[in-house]
């Protein structure tokens, strides 16, 4: 049974609104007060990745690169060769779009505990368009060996994930959306890297959600339920390493998986599931995402609705994937 | 931190390396033979006098940091290191051979004393520049000092120039850098494939204190770095000229060296051009 307390506002209009970056913005700042070892570099974007909170509160240990992204990360690179822990953020789109060799080399193959921050991933940063959507990024950095990768759900969830990384001793990347999103969790929510939760209990089909999917389909799985279909929602925030064991628990559970993600399906949480239910427990498996194709200009939210990213278009598809497959898994 | 060799002790240190890295690279099959040749004089130096290490203490936490940005002359830095005492010399006959710590190109966590990985460039200055900013503001590590070599071809990479850029706003004058001015990279001469010059003009136009040397002169090479090392309001860019496969005459200036080894017969040769450069270069009477 899922015990995972959720924001008791989550389905009101007047639910709190706020960017997951701003999470990060003051989870920095807190692990900058209890730990004098974090340093921050950006690469000209410090108040969009709200790095500025940090470098306002410790300028000592404020590093700005300019518009260098492969620089921004070979420069962490050595300042934790020698002792430091340092976020070194941009927008997703350049960091690591821009600089993925210097990240594998320097940081993931070197061993270093750099913490790799993409702001404004996802169809979310709306009009700026295709070249700053990075849909890419869970797939190229889940590859990577020695590599952590978080997905925030919500601002709580980022504040939280941004501290755990901070002394995970590990290069670690923390994936960020620009837009105001609901919270769905709260501050006594549970939040550990490699933990996927269980946030809503259900039979007929499991949800898997990461970053902001999540509460899509959270409001995808009451749509469900006015419809007979009850849905497991869980949300997966870590999505290397992968909490396998929950995973294969609620599709065992529900013998059907759908996955949700604002990136490409291909090499993302969905591929990274149908990885691990292709060899421990196939089963009928729907992805949402981004489905091979590039972004567009638009608002976020006319992006999520276009894209059938919102949680009435996944409803729908749930409903036609449960309808036109039964249940079924195999083991091993 | 042991004895700092003389200059002649230095060229004899250098010779060594040469035969070890003929030795080795004949052994493994493959590898860059020119580069490594050609910077064995600068890294006994670096190793021998230069730098404060102490070999039996890799981890020493005031030492001096050096990085290989092109990584793929790495048998130089592993002929080097065993000299001095990191490992065994009996190790560098396993370069590029399954389990061996001595990779193809350098990885840290594979060979205590090595403080980086690299292999694809342009990367080891903006590492080695972040070493030397946290060193300059925000440990108090004033007397730590972080030496890099780069290749001139390895210049073509932009990351290079983003570091140079970082390095001179920031004014890391613990950042000495040097650069391999051999003139060839794979392709050809580096003038031909992507010209570098006016190099000195570069480098003092980002900022930078430039020193130019002959790469092979151990008094020019020691100078420079007490040079690099009294500027305390810039980064210094040692621009070393070298002779690619420096001490073999059939592998001299030819950049069809740069990435092959040397076969057994070619090694023969090789070690008895070297045997006999005691002849060209005065060693001094006490060490013949």
């Amino acid at each position: 049974m899922s015990n995972y307390p959720l924001n008791p506002k989550l389905f009101d209009d007047d639910v709190l609104q706020e960017p997951i970056r701003l999470g990060f913005g003051r989870g920095l700042k807190e692990a900058g007060q209890s730990n004098e070892d974090i340093v921050a570099l950006c690469a000209d974007l410090t108040e969009s990745t709200q790095v500025h909170l940090f470098a306002e509160a410790f300028p000592e240990r404020f590093i700005q690169v300019g518009i260098a992204e492969q620089n921004l990360v070979a420069v962490a690179s050595g300042l934790a060769s020698v002792g430091k822990i340092p976020f070194a953020s941009s927008y997703a789109a350049f960091n690591p779009g821009r600089n993925w060799e210097q990240i594998k080399t320097t940081i993931a193959l070197n061993d270093q505990p750099v913490k790799i921050v993409a702001s404004h991933a996802g169809v979310g940063v709306g009009p700026d368009g295709a070249t700053h959507q990075m849909l890419e990024d869970i797939a190229l950095m889940r590859v990577m060996p020695n590599m952590v990768v978080v997905v925030p759900g919500d601002s709580i969830e980022a504040q939280k994930a941004t501290l755990a990384i901070s002394n995970n001793n590990k290069p670690s990347y923390l994936r960020l959306a620009r837009p105001k999103t609901p919270v769905f969790s709260t501050l006594e929510s549970p939040f550990e890297v490699g933990v996927a939760y269980v946030l809503r209990d259900g039979s007929d089909v499991s949800l898997f959600g990461t970053g902001i999917m999540t509460y899509q389909l959270l409001i995808a799985a009451n749509i469900l339920a006015e419809n007979g279909i009850n849905a497991e929602v869980v949300h997966v925030p870590t999505i290397k390493p992968l909490d396998i064991d929950t995973i294969l628990a609620s599709a065992r559970k529900t013998g059907r998986v759908v996955t949700a993600e604002e990136a490409q399906i291909i090499g993302g949480l969905g591929g990274a599931i149908a990885e691990i239910l292709g060899e421990n427990l196939p089963t009928p498996l729907l992805r949402v995402g981004i489905d091979d194709r590039y972004g567009e200009s638009g608002e976020p939210m006319e992006l999520l609705d276009h894209f059938g990213l919102t949680g009435k278009h996944i409803a729908k598809k749930v409903e036609d994937f449960v309808q036109h497959k039964s249940q079924y898994h195999r083991e091993y | 931190m042991g004895v700092k060799l003389s200059a002649i002790q230095l060229q004899q240190k250098a010779n060594i390396i040469r035969e070890d890295i003929i030795l080795m690279l004949e052994a493994a099959g493959s590898g860059h033979s020119a580069g490594s040749l050609g910077l064995a004089d600068i890294l006994s130096a670096l190793y021998f006098n230069i730098m404060n290490i102490d070999p039996k203490d890799p981890n020493w936490p005031d030492r001096d940091i050096f990085l290989l940005s092109n990584g793929h002359t790495v048998p130089v830095q592993y002929a080097a290191m065993a000299e001095a005492g990191y490992f065994e010399k009996s190790e560098l006959m396993t370069l590029r051979k399954l389990g061996s710590r001595l990779q193809g190109h350098p990885e840290r966590t594979k060979l205590p004393g090595l403080e980086n990985t690299s292999g694809p460039l342009g990367s080891g200055l903006s590492q080695a520049a972040g070493m030397a900013y946290a060193f300059q503001y925000l440990d108090d590590a004033k007397h730590r000092f972080v030496y890099t070599v780069m290749g001139d071809g390895e210049l073509d990479e932009g990351n290079v120039w983003e570091a140079a850029m970082f390095a001179g706003k920031y004014k890391l004058s613990q950042l000495i850098a040097i650069i391999d001015r051999n003139n060839i990279q794979i392709d050809g001469n580096t003038e031909d494939v992507m010209p570098l010059e006016d190099l000195r003009g570069k480098w003092e136009s980002f900022g930078w204190h430039v020193i130019e040397i002959d790469g092979h002169n151990m008094e020019s090479i020691i100078d420079a770095a007490s040079i690099a090392r009294a500027i305390t309001n810039r980064p210094s860019v040692i621009i070393a000229h070298t002779i690619p496969g420096k001490g073999v005459d059939f592998m001299e200036y030819d950049y069809k060296w740069h990435g092959i080894a040397p076969n057994s017969e070619q090694a023969r040769e090789a070690l008895i051009k070297l045997h006999t450069l005691d002849g060209k270069i005065n060693l001094g009477d006490n060490l013949r």
